[in-house]
């Protein structure tokens, strides 16, 4: 029976995975069932895993059964839950959660922007901090180095290599802020800078499409490896 | 009796020999051994509140052991130990020869703590003496960022500044962004031929900024086809994002004055799975046929089968992510694309609110003090090193200090 189950299992994924591959001749009925497959399980899959995770994992757990609980036993006198472990402001999301469901009620569906304007709010609060840490004061700070030396008073005693490499680091920092300056018109000499700007993002866009190229024909070799291998046992 | 007086003295030595085995709890080697490598102890061990945390680190320093050398040393690790509100010393961490310096990052800011270490040669262990009980501190501040702190501020209080401008009528200048220029004519083609357009929004959630650079302009999108009267459609793989793009788009039917024309069916969701969600609307692609599409929000491996899937429709295309891995097959298979900072400047430059165009320029004046700060930081680390000028090298020591973001 069990490997009954595992043949049927090799057959319907290799069946799935041609299917989606027949898109690439046109759209067509076996990709419609294949995808219409795939956007089903997928979906329901996740809801389970939230609710799981999220519902019950976070906020029951640490929460919502000890409230119930305390209500419980503060209203028929019993024996009160222990409060280790509990995180009581779990409640918070909880409140906003259920606050994103009054949508379904049309008249007071209004509440349901609440959590969405918190949600954006805080967004953008916290990342404020992470982007102007990580992505503006580190890049400057590491950009601020010297052209032409190594050890202090030596003169230009950098290798030739050394000296283009941080005069790329320089030159291509730099440029590339100029490009995204948006107060002041591409034009002049400010216009010349953004174009080395732009030239410095092109190259380094060429490189990373070669790099990611390659990384996607390996999730293709992997694809093709599990029919010609797995299913059809042609490569051992 | 002598097999009894035999077992007792047998089951003697096992337990005495078992009691000699080093633990973890009993740092202190004793071998009664002519051959002992005995070594000394480090000293000068030092247990300090980690600054500007939360009360879980504690900050551990040393002198290491004097036997502890680069050649021929005896000293093989270390043991450090922890005593928590006086009870027994568990072993906390281990270490090569050399160290000096560790962080203890567990510990809880209600409990007191006592360290000490273990100098280990090959068949001995040398206790330092213990550290003073300490309890980490919680702090609300960290005032380690104060400089990013009052550059947050300098930029916070340009913002406000020029959206008082702004608001003032004073007219505030945006350069020319390409691919912005073209969604009015976008949107235009879409209604001429009768088609609908199609807005993907990436594949995150409203906790990426990218997503709501991209909702943002939405709004504005949504405002230009509810004008036009053509049919738009946006399919999420984020709930909260459906919601929130239901939001985006009635509001702005209801601004262009045709609340009616709005419906929920126009924002739905399909799977939170990435390849579901792009198998998907792949097939929504191919069988509607979309006139224009936009891919504005975060996007990750499945940027370039959905921009490939919408050049192969013909469709005109306008992408824009801040991923610098995806941003080049948007370039390749898109006909405009926004280039990271442009995703976020794009709301401002298409609704010219003042609101927006305050931020922007704010922003701008975020990247003029970078500018700068590259251009004399470059200049003084090169001046100054090379000819080792103290003044220059003052500069950049300040100017690493203001831009280290600890």
């Amino acid at each position: 029976m069990e490997v009954l189950f595992e043949h049927f299992r090799l057959w319907l994924a290799a069946f799935l995975t041609l299917g989606i591959f027949s898109f690439l001749y046109k759209d067509n009925p076996w990709y419609k069932l294949s995808e219409a497959i795939f956007v089903g399980i997928s979906a329901g899959y996740w809801f389970v895993v939230l609710f799981w995770d999220n519902f019950y994992g976070k906020f029951w757990v640490g929460a919502g059964d000890y409230t119930f609980g305390w209500i419980g036993a503060k209203l028929s006198g019993g024996e009160v839950p222990s409060s280790s472990g509990i995180d009581l402001m779990l409640w918070v999301g909880a409140i906003l959660g259920f606050l994103m469901l009054l949508r379904l009620i049309p008249k007071i569906g209004w509440l349901s922007r609440w959590p969405l304007a918190f949600i954006v709010g805080a967004t953008a609060g916290l990342w404020l901090i992470n982007y102007v840490a990580s992505n503006v004061m580190v890049q400057v700070q590491a950009t601020m180095v010297p052209l032409f030396s190594s050890t202090f008073g030596s003169g230009f005693d950098s290798s030739l290599g050394a000296i283009i490499g941080t005069i790329v680091i320089f030159v291509g920092t730099f440029s590339g802020l100029v490009y995204f300056f948006f107060s002041k018109a591409h034009t002049g000499a400010f216009g010349t800078t953004a174009k080395i700007g732009i030239l410095f993002l092109m190259i380094t866009f060429g490189a990373s499409f070669g790099y990611t190229v390659m990384s996607r024909m390996s999730l293709l070799i992997g694809r093709i490896d599990y029919l010609l291998g797995d299913w059809l046992g042609m490569i051992k | 009796m002598k097999l009894s007086v035999f077992l007792f003295v047998l089951l003697l030595s096992i337990s005495i020999s078992a009691q000699d085995e080093p633990s973890d709890t009993d740092p202190a080697i004793i071998v009664p051994d002519s051959e002992l490598v005995v070594v000394a102890p480090v000293t000068s061990l030092i247990a300090e509140d980690h600054k500007y945390d939360k009360g879980d680190h504690i900050d551990l320093s040393w002198v290491p052991s004097i036997d502890d050398q680069l050649l021929d040393g005896t000293v093989i690790g270390y043991k450090l130990y922890r005593s928590a509100n006086g009870g027994e010393p568990v072993l906390v961490e281990e270490f090569p020869p050399g160290t000096n310096a560790f962080t203890d990052d567990g510990v809880y800011s209600d409990s007191t703590y006592s360290y000490f270490i273990a100098a280990l040669s090959e068949n001995y262990a040398a206790e330092s003496n213990r550290t003073a009980p300490i309890a980490p501190e919680v702090e609300w501040l960290n005032l380690h960022r104060g400089w990013l702190f009052l550059i947050a501020l300098i930029v916070g209080g340009s913002v406000l500044l020029f959206i008082n401008a702004a608001k003032r009528g004073t007219k505030l200048f945006v350069r020319k962004i390409a691919g912005l220029e073209a969604v009015d004519d976008a949107v235009g083609r879409a209604t001429e031929m009768g088609r609908p357009i199609l807005f993907i929004p990436g594949i995150r959630d409203m906790d990426d900024v990218q997503t709501l650079a991209g909702l943002t302009i939405l709004g504005r999108v949504a405002r230009v086809i509810a004008d036009y009267d053509t049919r738009i459609f946006m399919p999420t793989s984020r709930s909260l994002v459906m919601t929130a793009g239901r939001e985006t788009v009635k509001a702005a039917y209801t601004a262009a004055g045709r609340p009616d024309k709005y419906n929920d069916d126009m924002v739905t969701y399909y799977t939170d799975e990435q390849f579901g969600y792009v198998a998907a609307v792949d097939g929504v692609m191919v069988r509607e046929k979309p006139a224009t599409v936009f891919l504005l929000g975060a996007f990750f491996a499945e940027s370039l089968i959905l921009a490939e899937t919408g050049n192969s429709i013909g469709a005109i295309q306008i992408a824009g992510t801040a991923r610098p891995a995806q941003l080049p097959f948007f370039i390749a298979a898109c006909d405009f694309t926004l280039i990271g900072e442009e995703l976020f400047a794009a709301s401002a430059y298409l609704s010219g609110e003042p609101m927006q165009l305050g931020s922007l320029k704010g922003q701008d004046v975020g990247k003029a003090i970078a500018m700068l700060a590259i251009l004399v930081g470059v200049f003084s680390a090169t001046v100054g090193l090379a000819w080792d000028i103290e003044f220059f090298n003052d500069i950049v020591e300040y100017l690493s200090d203001v831009f280290s973001a600890r």
